[in-house]
């Protein structure tokens, strides 16, 4: 290999990249533009459920139940409904997600000690989000019944009796449960993945279309200084699109950081190879500049979202998909950084992380290598 | 300087792609410094050939030498050691004079100490100096053409081989172009060049006319022209072209009839160009055709192509 090739290679495409303005702008906003959305419209949290009441009790004990739905953050209660039609009504038109209808004789039925019940009424067509709000609902109600329980032995017996089981709960490394905070560094790693490989999938196949590539395959460069000397270039680029992706996740969406700096530049700079080589890979498979686009977008952008665990949980998926997640680059890069934003892990946890993306890198720039030599042939 | 001469040494070589026979057991030698003009129309197989010889495809058999290195297994070597000018100039649109050249320059790994002086050389030799710093999107063809040869010669490869590098480009940029190729030739270059137009011909030393995948015929300008004899060619003007290649089409003695210009040319199967002339006369004469002027004419390269064209497609028939 030859450096100063490879050096030539570089400068060339950095001519490209530079000369090609509106590209380069689009390279650069759009991690901007899409951690923007989906940070924002990927909100996975449950809150201020649209809620409609129907009191068939009518009773201060009933109002005091209702009280305590109003004063939950999960439940925004739009309205009070006179019949369970009107419910029906309400969740058939989108306008609330939840019902919930206190029976005639609640009131007798909690006051005597005898189990009283409520009716919850879900659109289960969010499946997700009904079977959260049915748990904050049922949370809600339990509590409630509890300390009228208590209330109540209390009257009887005079003693105030505790709740047989108190758990204190603490969840650890995104105490408020924010999705943002898991969301966000899962986001940064599919934009850097749809971005390189989309940056580098054009670069080869736009010289096979304009006819540059015949005349280098006439020179003495060889296939390994052309892939090394335009990812390169375009790694740059990759590395700006992290930068700001960070920048903003730490800024605008605030969400923390507690790992090592250091590691967050070396597992950025792996995942930046193994997807630029990716593109240039693709590249080299196809002839044509459309071809080429559509098959970055494909192999990068879905598994990368849906593969990675970043939506969608690994271990809720079928066996044969979950062996699939395991060549996902994405899958190991969002472990990693939630890890750095989240845990403050270090490399004694992240060790086989790591030592997959360089894997990775290094198997997809032997394939694109060996891709680019067949066609020299 | 190979041992033997020879920059380029084609034995039997085949190249199909499927079914379809693109190079067809084409033999020829060519010495160094020669300028060797490679002609036929579009699809003859020009292109393949030279794309062998750079080592840009496999040859399926044959052998082929370019300054002694084998082409099926020495493509490496080949690449240090020639220019390649393919049909297209790939030149890269987006960057400037100088960066093309620059560019060039390193993948062609041209030492560092010489990378300014060659590229003075090429910026005079394509007379492009007071362009190097424009984008080369903004050249028009002449420019681009010779920046396109500049760029192939950088490293100094003493066998160039350029692929219809004239084509779409004005005729006094091809001209030019031609006194290029001319001096490359002098400083001890080979040069191996195709093209389509018959009249480049004339500048080459030596031709190869490829027709259908082979060689229908190989050697010196004048000594294709010899290979005319036993045919009189005629430049014809009458008030009627038309008519007159009807009257005459299909006349005993007379083997071809072909618009030229405002003319005809009149290719008779007979050496004898006296009695030939009186013939072709008195038929016109009897159909009541006036003519305007009725020479003997030295073929020309194309007249001898046409020829031969048309005899290789009676021997396919």
């Amino acid at each position: 290999m030859s450096y100063r090739r490879t050096r030539a290679i570089l400068v060339k495409e950095l001519h490209h990249i530079v000369r090609d303005s509106r590209s380069l702008i689009m390279a650069l906003a759009v991690p901007v533009l899409m951690l923007v959305l989906f940070g924002f419209a990927l909100s996975l949290d449950v809150d201020r459920i649209p809620t409609l009441v129907c009191d068939q009790d009518g009773t201060s004990a009933s109002r005091d139940l209702i009280r305590q739905f109003q004063a939950s953050r999960y439940f925004a209660i739009t309205g009070f409904a006179a019949t369970t039609d009107a419910i029906d009504r309400g969740i058939d038109r989108n306008q609330v997600l939840m019902g919930v209808v206190i029976p005639r004789g609640y009131s007798r039925d909690a006051g005597s000690g005898r189990e009283a019940s409520v009716q919850i009424l879900l659109d289960g067509s969010d499946s997700n989000t009904a079977s959260i709000a049915l748990g904050y609902a049922e949370t809600v109600v339990s509590n409630y019944s509890l300390a009228l329980r208590s209330d109540m032995q209390n009257l009887r017996g005079g003693m105030r009796a505790a709740p047989p089981v108190d758990a204190r709960l603490r969840v650890w490394y995104n105490s408020s449960l924010e999705s943002k905070n898991y969301v966000v560094p899962g986001l940064i790693a599919v934009i850097l993945m749809i971005i390189a490989a989309l940056l580098t999938s054009l670069t080869i196949a736009r010289e096979w279309e304009m006819g540059t590539m015949e005349q280098i395959l006439s020179t003495p460069l060889r296939p390994v200084e052309m892939v090394i000397g335009k990812m390169l270039a375009y790694f740059l680029v990759g590395l700006a699109d992290a930068a700001i992706a960070v920048l903003v996740g730490l800024f605008l969406f605030q969400v923390p950081f507690r790992g090592s700096v250091v590691l967050l530049g070396v597992s950025t700079c792996l995942f930046l190879f193994g997807a630029l080589f990716w593109g240039i890979f693709v590249s080299a498979s196809a002839r044509t500049q459309l071809q080429a686009y559509q098959m970055g977008v494909l192999s990068s952008f879905l598994p990368a979202f849906l593969l990675s665990g970043f939506v969608y949980s690994i271990e809720n998926m079928p066996r044969p998909i979950q062996v699939i997640t395991r060549i996902v680059p994405a899958r190991y890069f969002i472990t990693i950084l939630k890890g750095l934003f989240l845990k403050g892990t270090d490399l004694r946890v992240l060790w086989g992380e790591f030592g997959f993306l360089a894997l990775y890198a290094l198997i997809v720039f032997l394939l694109a290598t060996r891709k680019l030599n067949r066609k020299l042939a | 300087m190979t041992p033997n001469g020879l920059a380029v040494e084609i034995h039997d070589l085949v190249k199909t792609f499927g079914s379809f026979v693109a190079v067809d057991h084409v033999s020829m030698q060519v010495p160094t410094g020669e300028i060797f003009g490679f002609l036929g129309p579009n699809g003859a197989g020009k292109s393949t050939t030279i794309r062998m010889l750079c080592g840009l495809l496999t040859p399926t058999t044959g052998e082929a030498r370019v300054n002694g290195l084998d082409v099926a297994t020495q493509p490496e070597e080949i690449r240090r050691s020639i220019g390649y000018m393919s049909q297209k100039f790939s030149l890269y649109d987006d960057l400037t004079v100088e960066e093309n050249i620059d560019f060039f320059s390193g993948i062609y790994g041209v030492p560092r100490a010489r990378r300014a002086e060659r590229k003075a050389y090429v910026l005079a030799m394509a007379n492009i100096e007071e362009k190097r710093k424009a984008l080369t999107r903004t050249l028009s063809g002449g420019w681009k053409q010779r920046l396109a040869l500049g760029c192939a010669i950088l490293h100094d490869p003493p066998v160039l081989f350029l692929d219809e590098p004239t084509s779409g480009v004005d005729p006094i940029a091809r001209g030019a172009f031609w006194g290029l190729i001319h001096d490359l030739s002098k400083s001890g270059h080979t040069v191996f060049v195709s093209t389509h137009y018959m009249d480049e011909a004339e500048y080459c030393n030596r031709l190869a006319l490829m027709y259908r995948g082979k060689v229908i015929a190989l050697g010196a300008p004048s000594e294709l022209k010899k290979s005319l004899t036993g045919h009189t060619l005629l430049e014809l003007e009458s008030g009627d072209p038309l008519a007159t290649m009807r009257a005459l089409e299909g006349a005993p003695g007379v083997s071809d009839v072909a618009v030229f210009g405002s003319g005809l040319h009149v290719t008779l199967a007979d050496a004898n160009a006296e009695a030939g002339m009186e013939r072709v006369r008195q038929r016109l004469d009897s159909n009541g055709i006036v003519i305007n002027r009725l020479a003997q004419i030295e073929p020309s390269m194309e007249d001898v192509f046409v020829a031969m064209i048309e005899a290789e497609e009676r021997k396919a028939a």
